[in-house]
């Protein structure tokens, strides 16, 4: 009888090496004769345990990790392929603790199937979702995804809903729906996880999206950065396009819905939705002043749904299991599950989705168990390299967009990149205006000369010139940043700088350093 | 200081029925829907700071220095791309906003030069003037950080030979490129790298701005905020001190400048946004070529001489007119009051032409007068008179924003009439269609963001083949707008233009042959045009200058009345014509049949009237037409002749027939401002006035009628008006005018649709389109509104006929000419500044194929040999061109394009076919034995007593 194994072909675990393990695993099978059948599932986000093997017999899963190919021979020796007990071995992983206590709404079957298996993913709750979409009305679409309470979750926490309502009810032939997947936050991984793992769960949300809004045509812009994702999604596209799923005729409804990937060119700013359109117009992504709002005037001047992976991933759960369902996770007005990824100096690195209200320190200690180093924690930056640093004594804050955002900070895409006490911040502050010169389109004046400015000053001050001075002019900067830019790019680069500065002002009072030092 | 650019609104105006009400500062503010809160703020008065925003283009928000407080929103939001709301309320001023503005400022001057008092932008810069507004005091990042001047500037970019590009000053607002592409079309410039490295480039790295797509158009000069764009001429002289409104010499769109100056001298020549034809945009002629104005070549002392063998002899103005007074009554007293005549030109304002209209008529005593119309749109002035009954085109040029479905025939407007081009331009990027019928690729039919729907790539001398193909589809496919017919047509004639179309000899298949184009592109193109919304047809000389050049006018107007296309907005026939006055040189009476406003000379009231007010007897007999007077001339009936501002022997066909008349004359009187080609058979030059020193007006294609305002003194000491009349006077005819503006009030007294104009109302209300009268007090931008002119349309059956000029085996190939965009006509002033830069030489264009059989590589000396004659010019392969048609330019009097040009011209008005030629090319090693003719003329008669041979 043959033995099922999973080996993850999540970009994370082939950065440790599963492919070889995978050749090791064949291999060593061949030799010994033993009929094993390799599946490349997604990551579970255990990053910490990749590669992280697992072997179903009789219907369990017994996972082993991290693996390497050194190991395979001794795992071979020690039964694994029957569940056989080895240094290695972790049991079945949804009992690992990391795993237990998250709430997997939008990742339920990342990890668990072979990302481009239609059987697997119907077999697993796929398409219920797009089939009850099929028999509602656009606007019963609509409002049950705005029910659910469900957020953008790119950053800005914009209700998807309203969104949606908007584009759907600006009259016109041509409509879009665009996924923005130029994932290029620091610390963050979870777009790249869905559409490596569990890409058909994207491609649903956004077909049931071109329902809603009356949209036939869809785009997914992915980062140049993602080639795997890349790879997996238009593999996934073509088996939605064979099964009759995407095309003139979804489903048999007789509603088109085509879809197409776009590869990013490396540019930070074309995550920002306005650069996005630009930048899959064919135009230099630059960003676009508002109004209009895309929703009104996106993709080639047309109403265009722009929302972020995760959000369009959550849509078949919402349209599966209800609005309600959805909603009742969650706190406040943040409603339903963050997938948090955790990264930096992290003993226990990635991803934990869970439901709003979560404190940061839940998601650092709990999941993460502190810093990879052993040293004292110092700081975390939340929401990506615009994203504000939080403290030690900010740690229980709940993960939520208006409790962060009181206490001055951003769940951003829910990135938490962790630092040690070894931390000096005025680098950090340096580090932020330096990812705006770099990354910064150079439209609006605040952004494309105030970054450069302020990494210079902030580098007067890390030389100790004038420190108290410079320290004022950097915090004048980010007002004139913040209150000037186009977008959110140079808006929110004062973001970790202000924090920084406010958190850790010792980092800042320095002396002048000699230039024989 | 005095000078100052015109008001900047910040972003466009908006035009829309609602009106929206905001208050800005307290103050209430009532503006169109759609319109910005900065230019509603300007509206009243409250001019917020800005640099990357300018009311020429669409919003761009990257400056930062425009934000406002909007009650009840968050943050501090762009004034220029906020649209106006009901009920807003904006502060433009506040303690935040304050700091927002002088902290971006402290950014921008942290990257730039402090070279103010050194900068050629120095008091015309709006960095400098914001740098104030808003109270920048200090720059406290210092000046050793990351920079673009100094010592990490880039190279200033000197190679367009107008203007320079200076990196270091730029501020990056991006108005340059937009510019490029909003205004002028052309997507020459882009930004190039991002975040601080973001920099203007003309195009790939390597390309510097004269030898990247750049037109040279100014529109980014004029938009750039600082010296970085900066015209040389200011860079030299300093900033203008004073300007006067005037109106461009050059084609027929008629633009209006400003004439910036320093006392009697030109710093620049800027676009008036205030201009009806242009509105603020320009073309490198206008703006940039008029140096020839001062050139080393101007005459300007009168010159005599007995014969045209002899040097030239410079007079005072009294000996010069009287010894031209006395060859021409000597002539007439000799060979007949018919022997004299003259052309009236259409460079010269509408006063001067109607002055030497009246000198023929009144002073000469005939009707011998004719005008360069003649050689390229009177057969639009027959053919509209004859369909609608207005001899000018039906629309203004804005109307091309509204036109769904552009027909652009014969004609290169890109080249031709640059600055309307950038207009329909405009209007297919938003998505207007396109069809062009051109033998030749033009830019239009496919250039960055326009593609034509259709190129029919027509046989020169097909057109009325291709217009009769359309109308059989629009007929036999029942698309005839029967309601506009009914209405407003003659209904015999159109019934028996039904038929006519509908006969299968005019079917698309059938004419398929004849016209080169496939049918079903035919039957596409005429769908299209029926019912693809407004649709509007714009024509050039490739219309008109061929045998059936009216035939084919009336065709296109049967077309447009047939689906009803005619009296509203965004439809209509427009000619683009092809020189600055060649409108109103017409309507001034310069046809040997028609008195000013197209009234036939045997009509007895309006002569009578004419006789009254000249006090003398007039005649009622047409007179000569130009062929007719060299026909005359060459069989010795015809011998006195008065040229002003034409150079017919290089312009008109058959240049040896041409010549063989002007040297036939006894007294050839040239008045231009250089001694030109015929002035090589000249006895009296005249020198005149370039309009830098001209007091009148011009009218443009859309029968705009635009002042031209002195600059400087006459530099020759009269104007060409008053010498006009001082030969009337020595010729025994009295005629006075006290000034140009007395002229115009003559011209409104004698002609019914000129009645509203005179020169105090033009000053007060800037321009406008005759007819001006009583019934259309403020001018007809759109004409046949309410009906025709005549009443009812008129349908003229167009049957299609072959021209004479046919190819064989000695002449296999079809020569077209035409024109590019840095020269102008027969090149007297462009060659005469640096935009011979762009355009050496004429050079022949031909086919790849056609070259291979010829055994002819690019850049190879070629003969082109027709059966009048030969002259020898480079050629260029392209694929531009079909095979079996071959085009060349007549830009230089060298290239001699008129000596192979035939006789054959339209039937009705004898306008030359220019556009078909039969000719063979062969390599050649030398020049023709015309060229070298020509420089031996240019040796023998170009001698002047005591002043070098100029040219």
């Amino acid at each position: 009888m043959s033995v099922t194994v999973y080996i993850p072909c999540d970009s994370a675990a082939l950065s440790v090496g599963a492919d070889t393990v995978a050749d090791a695993i064949r291999h060593e099978a061949r030799i010994r004769d033993i009929d094993v059948t390799i599946v490349r599932n997604g990551s579970r986000g255990l990053f910490w345990l990749e590669p992280l093997v697992e072997v179903e017999v009789d219907g369990n899963r017994t996972a082993y990790g991290p693996v390497t190919a050194a190991d395979v021979p001794k795992l071979f020796d020690a039964a694994f392929h029957a569940g056989g007990s080895h240094p290695l071995a972790l049991g079945p992983i949804e009992d690992h603790p990391f795993l237990k206590n998250q709430e997997r709404l939008t990742f339920a079957r990342v990890g668990i199937i072979d990302p481009l298996d239609m059987a697997a993913y119907q077999s697993h709750g796929g398409l219920t979702g797009l089939r009850r979409a099929l028999g509602m009305t656009p606007e019963q679409i609509v409002q049950d995804v705005t029910d659910s309470g469900l957020r953008g979750r790119g950053g800005a926490g914009f209700p998807t809903g309203i969104k949606w309502k908007t584009v759907a009810e600006t009259a016109c032939e041509t409509k879009y729906v665009c996924c923005n997947a130029d994932e290029g936050d620091s610390g963050t991984f979870a777009d790249r996880m869905i559409m490596e793992g569990d890409p058909f769960t994207l491609i649903e949300g956004m077909v049931i999206a071109g329902l809603a809004v009356g949209a036939g045509e869809g785009y997914v812009y992915i980062r140049s950065e993602y080639p795997h994702a890349i790879a997996t999604m238009l593999a996934a596209i073509r088996i939605w396009e064979a099964d009759g799923l995407l095309g003139d005729d979804v489903a048999g409804s007789g509603k088109p819905f085509r879809l197409h990937v776009r590869k990013g060119a490396g540019a930070y700013i074309c995550g920002e939705e306005s650069s996005m359109l630009e930048s899959m117009e064919g135009k230099r992504g630059t960003v676009r002043a508002k109004p209009p709002i895309p929703a009104v005037a996106g993709l080639f001047g047309q109403p265009t749904v722009v929302n972020n992976v995760l959000s369009l991933a959550t849509v078949p759960y919402i349209m599966k299991e209800g609005a309600e369902a959805y909603r009742d996770f969650g706190m406040g007005r943040s409603r339903g599950t963050q997938p948090f990824q955790l990264a930096g100096n992290i003993r226990q690195g990635g991803l934990v989705e869970k439901a709003f209200g979560v404190t940061i320190r839940e998601l650092i200690e709990d999941f993460g168990g502190g810093t990879a180093s052993g040293r004292p924690f110092r700081a975390a930056q939340l929401g990506g390299p615009l994203g504000a640093y939080v403290d030690d004594a900010m740690l229980d804050l709940a993960m939520d967009y208006e409790a962060l955002a009181e206490a001055g900070a951003m769940l951003g895409h829910g990135g938490i990149v962790v630092f040690d006490d070894t931390v000096d911040m005025a680098e950090m502050a340096r580090f932020a205006f330096e990812f705006c010169e770099i990354e910064s389109c150079g439209k609006c004046t605040p952004c494309r000369i105030g970054a450069v400015r302020g990494r210079e000053t902030v580098e007067k001050i890390i030389r100790g010139e004038d420190a108290a001075r410079n320290v004022t002019l950097v915090e004048d900067l980010c007002d004139v940043m913040t209150d000037g830019s186009l977008c959110a790019m140079g808006g929110l680069t004062p973001m970790p700088v202000r924090s920084a500065i406010k958190l850790f002002p010792d980092d800042f009072d320095r002396p002048l350093r000699h230039a024989a030092e | 200081m005095s000078f100052s650019r015109e008001p900047d609104f910040g972003t466009p105006a908006r035009e829309s029925d609602k009106t929206v009400t905001l208050v800005i500062d307290g103050q209430a503010v009532t503006v169109p829907e759609g319109t910005s809160v900065m230019r509603a703020a300007r509206e009243v008065g409250q001019s917020i700071p800005k640099l990357c925003a300018t009311d020429t283009m669409e919003a761009w928000g990257s400056c930062r220095l425009c934000l406002v407080e909007i009650e009840g929103q968050r943050g501090t939001p762009a004034s220029c791309t906020t649209p106006v709301r009901d009920g807003m309320e904006v502060r433009t001023q506040t303690p935040r906003l304050e700091k927002v503005r002088r902290g971006v400022m402290e950014l921008y001057i942290s990257d730039h030069p402090l070279d103010c008092l050194t900068c050629a932008a120095n008091g015309d810069c709006e960095l400098q003037d914001t740098a104030g507004e808003v109270g920048l005091r200090d720059v406290r990042y210092g000046y050793d950080g990351e920079r673009h001047h100094g010592d990490r500037a880039d190279a200033i970019d000197q190679s367009n030979p107008y203007f320079a590009f200076e990196p270091a000053k730029c501020i990056v607002c991006s108005r340059c490129v937009r510019a490029c592409e909003e205004v002028q079309g052309t997507f020459a410039l882009t930004i190039q790298g991002r975040g601080f490295a973001s920099k203007v480039s003309a195009g790939a790295a390597a390309d510097d701005f004269f030898n990247s797509e750049c037109v040279s158009c100014g529109a980014c000069v004029q938009a750039c905020p600082t010296a970085t764009l900066s015209e040389k001429s200011v860079i030299e002289h300093g900033t203008p001190s004073r300007h006067v409104d005037t109106t461009c010499a050059y084609c027929g769109v008629g633009c209006s400048f400003r004439a910036e100056m320093q006392g009697d001298q030109v710093v620049r020549m800027v676009p008036a946004k205030s201009g009806g034809a242009n509105e603020g945009h320009s073309c490198v002629k206008g703006r940039f070529a008029w140096g020839y104005a001062t050139h080393k070549d101007r005459i300007t002392t009168p010159m005599i001489r007995e014969k045209t063998t002899d040097p030239w002899r410079p007079v005072d103005w009294d000996e010069a007119i009287s010894f031209a007074a006395g060859r021409f009554k000597a002539i007439q007293e000799k060979y007949g009051k018919d022997a004299i005549g003259g052309i009236t030109s259409s460079r010269c304002t509408n006063e001067e032409v109607y002055v030497v209209q009246r000198l023929i008529r009144a002073a000469f005593g005939n009707n011998n007068v004719d005008t360069c119309a003649r050689v390229c749109h009177s057969p639009t002035g027959y053919g509209l008179k004859t369909t609608f009954g207005t001899s000018a085109g039906t629309q203004n040029f804005k109307s091309v924003e509204q036109a769904d479905v552009i027909l652009v025939i014969g004609a290169n407007p890109t080249d031709g009439h640059p600055v309307f081009a950038s207009r329909m331009k405009k209007r297919l990027r938003e998505g207007a269609k396109l069809i062009v019928a051109d033998p030749r690729r033009i830019d239009l039919v496919r250039s960055p963001h326009i593609a034509a729907a259709h190129h029919l790539q027509l046989r020169p001398g097909a057109n009325v083949a291709l217009m009769n193909a359309m109308a059989h589809v629009i007929v036999t496919e029942n698309l005839i707008d029967e309601a506009y017919v009914t209405e407003r047509c003659e209904t015999a004639e159109f019934e028996r233009w039904r038929s006519f179309a509908a006969k299968p000899k005019n079917a698309p298949e059938a004419l398929a042959e004849a016209t080169g184009v496939a049918a079903q592109d035919i039957r596409a193109a005429a769908r299209l045009y029926a019912t693809g919304g407004n649709a509007a047809i714009y024509y050039g000389l490739g219309v008109t200058e061929h045998s059936q050049g009216s035939t084919m006018v009336m065709a296109m107007a049967n077309l447009a009345m047939a689906t009803g296309n005619v009296g509203r907005e965004g439809v209509g026939i427009n000619p683009l014509r092809g020189q600055n006055n060649v409108q109103g040189s017409c309507d001034m009476g310069s046809f040997p049949h028609e008195f000013p406003g197209y009234r036939h000379v045997s009509d007895d009231a309006v002569r009578q009237s004419f006789e009254a007010e000249w006090g003398i007897g007039l005649s009622d007999a047409p007179g000569l037409r130009i062929p007719n007077m060299f026909a005359a001339a060459v069989d010795g009936t015809y011998k006195g002749m008065f040229v002003q501002g034409e150079d017919i022997a290089q312009s008109d066909p058959n240049t040896r027939h041409v010549q063989a008349a002007l040297d036939s004359l006894e007294c050839l009187v040239v008045q231009d401002l250089f001694l030109n080609e015929t002035a090589a058979y000249a006895h009296v030059f005249l020198p005149g006035t370039s309009f830098l020193e001209k007091d009148g007006t011009f009218t443009n294609a859309e029968r705009r009628i635009n002042r031209v305002r002195p600059v400087m003194t006459e530099k020759t000491g009269l104007s060409e008006w008053e010498i006009v009349c001082r030969l009337a006077r020595a010729m025994g005819y009295d005629m006075h005018y006290a000034s140009a503006a007395g002229i115009m009030d003559e011209i409104a007294r004698m002609t019914p649709t000129f009645a509203g104009v005179s020169f105090e109302r033009l000053d007060r209300d800037g321009s406008l389109q005759w007819p001006v009268n009583d019934a259309a007090p403020n001018g007809t931008p759109t004409m046949h509104m309410s009906g025709f002119v005549r009443g009812k349309g008129r349908f003229m059956i167009t049957e299609f006929v072959p021209s004479d000029e046919r190819t064989s085996r000695s002449f296999p190939l079809i020569l077209t000419t035409g024109r590019i965009l840095s020269q102008y006509n027969v090149g007297a002033q462009t060659r005469r500044t640096e935009n011979v830069r762009w355009h050496e030489t004429d050079v022949l264009e031909i086919h790849p194929f056609d070259a291979e059989e010829r055994g002819l590589n690019d850049g190879d000396t070629v003969s082109i040999q027709s059966r009048m004659g030969a002259v020898t010019l480079p050629v260029k392969l392209t694929e531009r061109m079909p095979q079996g048609v071959v085009y060349t330019t007549f830009h230089h009097p060298v290239s001699g394009a008129n000596v192979i040009t035939t006789e054959y011209s339209d039937w009705a008005t004898n306008c030359p076919e220019y556009k078909v030629t039969a000719v063979q090319v062969a390599r050649a090693n030398r020049p023709s034995d015309w060229q070298l003719e020509l420089d031996e003329l240019h040796e023998t008669r170009y001698r002047t007593g005591g002043i070098e041979a100029a040219e």
